[in-house]
């Protein structure tokens, strides 16, 4: 049975009492300019009382059920308990359906929609493309990276100078791109070669920060806070295509972007490198006695990384035909740490949920323009406290030896 | 017994700042045998295997690592991964596992230094990564079968028992093909019957042809198990031989009850 006792009786009524307090100035004091009147809404302040006092009667209840019902659970089957999603995504009869029906909706998306919408689209999956490549960074290899957007950003001005000064087409600059950015991955990797944790975000943030700046006031090199217009769009064998043509182009352009990035990225988790990552993560001082060569390792980690933000800058660089340095500051970085964060670190799937959840939801939230940023907020702040682990927990990989059955 | 030591140290010491934590050590292990290192807390023990296996660089000294039948090599100053390489494999006092991997992954991570799949090689899956990748999972299961958690290798290593995360640990030293396994106090906080199987474990191991060192504070694990043993006190080598001389060496017992026994 659910049971009020005193003791959460008189939370609630802390609680309350807190809102009523902290709410005052905004719910109950209105002041009156041009008048010079103070209007004095009480009955706001019962509407919050009464709301903060029953939701937190209400969490608490639901605490204890959750809690009764976690022990007799517990009772009942032991430890061996598997968590849902895990049994959700590891049944081939629930995922395949899923997946097929993802891939199709994705096949037909610029025929059922408008133009618009495929173009929101098409910056989503770019995001995409951007969480799977950071992902490799923070979730497998456990090195967070405050400074991801940089790279993104070399991708995006290799294309950029290479397309103005030598007319260097997109085919050509895109393997281009991910080298170029993947060299500076190594470059950032060296001097954090022995910092981890904090120190490494910081360093990070500022390699971040080093780059935007240089961008923006390099005028002669980068043409600084301008930009550089007329980036050639991606060419079909030199086909002419209508605007909204060039729109769906993109668009498929950038889903087999994503199809080659989960599939390389799928192969490299289950590898030996993909393991080394992981055990990098878990364990550094075990990893070398292991017989894992730290520097080599973490250098992958950030040359792997940042590969895939430098395809993806060739791609936005080629999709906007504009690029200026204001689209790689620090809020991009911190947005694909969010997509990887509240995805779930290490899982493909999760990152590439997290990634639509987070670039679509902003935009179709636009109706409600005033609440959208508070929305998304109160989105990521109940995910943490809820669920921290991501919206799909990384599953690890089961092996079979080829002799015998034994699982 | 074969009398060619595999490993030799000779007047190894460590200093950190003023502090001489390893004094002018010498120790030979010959192969196929299994060596204690023992000594009260505090006398060195663990800084040696850390100076050992390249997480210190000694101050001084030398150890030599000679593979049967190949030139001995000199591990100072060498990084943990190529001391790896080069044929030991450790084992630590406090577990350090990867928790979060499964059982079976731990064991693979052991491979890692034998075996060679690049990146291209992992996004490809050729015949050659794939048949290196076979190769690697069926020894890894032949070592969790020999440890005896062949039933347990898709499980997440941190929801192991304490017993057979120390077990993991050994399999995980042994996917490396070391020439000499060392043990740091492997049966630390380990119940009697966990203890005898861990005695079976290394016994069948030294079986195999691995020589292996390990330091203990389970008198009747090192007096019963060992072949030889070492004792150390404030970073001096006190006292070797073999265990029955060591029970009864007069310094060994000062040093561990703080004064002599009279045995008058």
């Amino acid at each position: 049975m659910n049971v009020i006792t005193v003791k959460i009786f008189r939370n609630a009524l802390v609680t309350a009492l807190w809102f009523m307090f902290l709410t005052f100035p905004i719910m109950v004091i209105k002041v009156n300019t041009t008048e010079n009147l103070i209007i004095w809404r009480w009955h706001n302040l019962l509407y919050v009382g009464v709301t903060a006092f029953t939701a937190s009667l209400l969490t608490a209840l639901y605490r204890q059920y959750r809690d009764r019902k976690r022990g007799q659970q517990q009772q009942k089957e032991g430890t061996g308990r598997v968590s849902w999603n895990e049994r959700f995504f590891n049944t081939p009869a629930i995922t395949r359906p899923i997946c097929a029906l993802g891939a199709l909706f994705f096949l037909v998306f610029p025929l059922l929609f408008s133009t618009y919408q495929v173009n929101i689209m098409t910056t989503a999956l770019m995001y995409v493309v951007l969480g799977l490549g950071l992902n490799i960074v923070v979730g497998v290899a456990g090195l967070l990276n405050l400074g991801y957007v940089a790279f993104y950003a070399v991708g995006a001005y290799t294309y950029a100078l290479l397309n103005m000064h030598y007319g260097v087409g997109f085919w050509v600059a895109l393997p281009l791109g991910g080298i170029m950015a993947a060299l500076f991955g190594i470059l950032l990797g060296f001097p954090v070669l022995r910092l981890r944790g904090d120190y490494l975000a910081i360093v990070t943030l500022g390699f971040g920060e080093i780059i935007l700046l240089v961008l923006k006031n390099w005028s002669e090199f980068s043409q600084g806070p301008g930009g550089i217009s007329n980036i050639s769009r991606p060419g079909l064998f030199n086909i002419q295509l209508s605007m909204e043509a060039t729109l769906n182009y993109q668009y498929y352009l950038t889903i087999a972007m994503v199809l080659l990035t989960i599939f390389v990225i799928n192969r490299l988790q289950n590898s030996r490198i993909g393991r080394a990552l992981f055990a990098l993560r878990e364990d550094e001082i075990a990893c070398q006695a292991m017989g894992i060569d730290k520097t080599t390792i973490k250098l992958t980690a950030f040359a792997l990384g940042a590969t895939w933000a430098g395809l993806a800058g060739v791609l936005f660089a080629a999709k906007n035909a504009y690029i200026n340095p204001d689209s790689f500051t620090f809020l991009e970085s911190a947005m694909i740490l969010c997509i990887v964060v509240l995805g779930g670190m290490g899982s493909i799937l999760g990152v590439i949920i997290g990634a639509l959840i987070l670039i679509l939801l902003p935009e179709y939230l636009r109706a409600f323009s005033d609440y959208r940023m508070l929305a998304f907020g109160a989105i990521l702040v109940s995910m943490m406290i809820f669920r921290p682990q991501g919206i799909v927990a990384n599953i690890r990989q089961s092996y079979r030896s080829s002799k015998d059955g034994v699982p | 017994m074969n009398m060619e030591p595999i490993l030799s140290v000779r007047g190894l010491c460590m200093d950190f700042g003023g502090i001489r934590a390893l004094d002018k050590l010498d120790l030979r292990i010959r192969a196929g045998e299994i060596a204690a290192l023992i000594g009260p807390n505090g006398a060195g023990k663990t800084t040696f295997f850390n100076c050992l296996t390249g997480i210190y660089t000694p101050t001084a000294g030398e150890l030599l690592l000679a593979p049967p039948g190949q030139a001995s090599r000199r591990l100072n100053g060498l990084k943990p991964n190529r001391v790896t390489e080069a044929g030991l494999a450790r084992t630590f006092q406090n577990i350090r596992l990867f928790p979060s991997m499964t059982v079976l992954e731990n064991v693979l991570i052991g491979r890692h230094c034998r075996t060679k799949a690049k990146i291209l090689g992992a996004i490809l899956r050729d015949p050659r990564t794939r048949r290196e990748e076979r190769e690697s999972v069926d020894i890894g299961m032949a070592l969790l079968k020999k440890v005896g958690l062949a039933h347990m290798a898709d499980e997440v290593a941190k929801n192991l028992p304490y017993g057979a995360q120390r077990r993991l640990e050994i399999a995980r030293a042994l996917a490396t093909e070391p020439l000499l396994l060392l043990l740091d106090e492997p049966a630390a906080g380990m119940n009697p019957q966990e203890t005898q199987e861990l005695i079976s474990l290394i016994r069948s191991i030294r079986a195999d042809g691995l020589s292996i060192l390990l330091i203990e504070h389970d008198m009747k694990l090192v007096m019963s198990l060992s072949d030889y043993i070492f004792v150390v006190d404030y970073g001096r080598k006190i006292a070797e031989g073999v265990p029955e001389e060591v029970r009864i060496n007069p310094v060994v017992i000062k040093a561990y009850l703080g004064e002599e026994v009279d045995y008058a």
